[in-house]
């Protein structure tokens, strides 16, 4: 695996509302790594990843590497299918923001397992909520991102089809020459794929492989509370 | 020379289409309804053109583009919804021109006079439709995004910011166009119905869009034949004309 680091950041402050919401932070993430943020809700991982994306303001550093040529494909959190219902918009239309061409279109949507071309005329409103969620990532895949934001890809979602959307998610990883930046609550997903983590609540409170960070003495640290996590060892 | 019956046929056929089409986008937005207030923000300016006897148009556009500018203003800086704050300052502009409008031409200001609009009128209709059509064509997919979500509009490069001033300006003008024929009191009708129709018969984007457009017109070109065979002011029959088309869309709403 290349030891190039994709992004670095450093001394980072964000502030909301006159609240400090991220304090000195600093971390690298290399290339075709899968970095998670984890800690608990109102730690900053939204806002971390938005400062990241500069779709806010912020003091410090944040330095990609070759930033006119990177691609970025973002998952947001909490982008619900009533937003679409709102919208008379097909799937295909929502597609046509990013990509022309029908063909790669349903190419993706196949890879991502809505193999049904019947699909495209469909409302995502209407789509379940697991096929709602695939569509989405459908849709941040499509046009060869090199770096992706998934925030919480599979809030909502049962666990069958958590771990169906998160085998989905390693193989593109596998697949292609990504690097991914995920946040998400699940600590078996985090042990089993995450190439490294940063544990955050405002500050970085640990950082590392999984398997070594992922402690008993850490997750307390981190939430507050006494976490039974269990190890699965196959 | 053109009769007043084919320069109001073709003003309200150009204002109807634009305003219909663009108010399918402001319907996506959930802004369709400040399409109302600005109407009433043209009012003290139609109030003035009536007062000094220039045309209406310049007058509405202009307390409009004041009160835009105000409300976009606002926005960045108090992040409060768009709605809230056109309510804000389209009350004041009501108020305003109540204290300044002659009773004896109050209603033409209210609702329209289809009968005074002059070749000039018919010109300036053609062309700011044909603008305001193009312009929305051309960011009606960013809009539909950033109403999807601003952040993902944002990663995927469209500038938020420039669209939605954009935007602002094109319902503006279209207003202001509007008030010739409706007057300020009906400005929002012609946005929102021929929109909500239009939704009530498509599902996808293009059918919507184009949809509300074609209602725009069709509602135009109904309510002033009406107006021509019963006599009754056009505006008022061009609103009851789309309506009519809402109560049909209602039989064929799918979801």
């Amino acid at each position: 695996m290349p030891e190039n680091s994709i992004l670095k950041v450093k001394n980072l402050n964000v502030e909301l509302d006159d609240e400090k919401i991220i304090e000195n932070l600093s971390f690298k993430v290399k290339e075709r790594e899968i970095f998670t943020i984890l800690g608990p809700n109102g730690a900053g991982k939204t806002t971390l990843f938005r400062a990241l994306l500069g779709l806010i303001s912020y003091q410090g550093e944040i330095s990609w590497t070759s930033p006119e040529s990177l691609k970025i494909g973002y998952l947001p959190e909490r982008l619900s299918r009533s937003k679409f219902k709102e919208i008379p918009i097909s799937v295909k239309e929502f597609f046509k923001f990013k990509e022309s061409s029908d063909e790669k279109i349903l190419r993706m949507l196949k890879l991502v397992g809505l193999e049904n071309p019947k699909i495209l005329e469909k409302d995502p409103g209407n789509l379940s909520s697991g096929q709602f969620q695939r569509m989405l990532i459908g849709w941040s895949l499509i046009g060869n991102p090199q770096v992706l934001f998934f925030d919480e890809p599979t809030a909502g979602i049962d666990i069958g089809g958590e771990e169906t959307i998160y085998s989905l998610l390693h193989k593109f990883w596998e697949e292609r020459n990504l690097t991914i930046l995920l946040i998400t609550h699940d600590l078996n997903i985090v042990y089993k794929y995450s190439t490294n983590v940063l544990c955050l609540n405002k500050k970085a409170i640990c950082s590392g492989l999984p398997k070594e960070i992922l402690t008993p003495e850490n997750l307390e640290k981190l939430y507050g509370t006494e976490i039974k996590f269990y190890e699965h060892t196959h | 020379m053109f009769s007043q019956f084919i320069l109001s046929l073709i003003t309200v056929i150009f204002i109807g289409g634009a305003a219909g089409y663009l108010g399918s986008l402001m319907l996506t937005k959930r802004m369709a309804l400040i399409g109302g207030p600005l109407g009433h923000l043209a009012l003290p300016g139609a109030a003035l053109a009536l007062l000094y006897h220039f045309n209406i148009f310049w007058g509405a556009l202009g307390t409009i583009v004041i009160g835009a500018v105000i409300i976009w203003l606002l926005e960045i800086k108090t992040k409060l919804p768009m709605e809230a704050l056109t309510g804000l300052v389209f009350a004041a502009g009501v108020a305003l021109s109540f204290l300044i409008l002659p009773v004896s031409q109050a209603e033409e200001a209210l609702i329209g006079d289809i009968s005074k609009i002059s070749l000039i009128d018919t010109i300036l209709a053609v062309i700011l439709g044909i603008i305001v059509f193009l312009i929305i064509k051309k960011i009606y997919s960013k809009m539909i995004l950033s109403g999807i979500s601003e952040d993902l509009a944002k990663v995927e490069g469209v500038n938020v910011k420039k669209y939605n001033l954009i935007y602002l300006a094109s319902i503006a003008l279209i207003v202001a166009l509007e008030v010739k024929i409706v007057g300020g009191l009906l400005t929002v009708a012609m946005l929102v119905i021929p929109a909500s129709a239009s939704n009530n018969f498509g599902r996808t984007l293009s059918y919507y869009s184009f949809g509300a457009l074609a209602i725009g017109i069709i509602s135009a070109i109904f309510g002033l034949l009406l107006f021509k065979l019963t006599g009754f002011s056009a505006g008022p029959l061009i609103i009851l004309s789309s309506t009519f088309i809402f109560l049909i869309s209602l039989i064929f709403k799918k979801r």
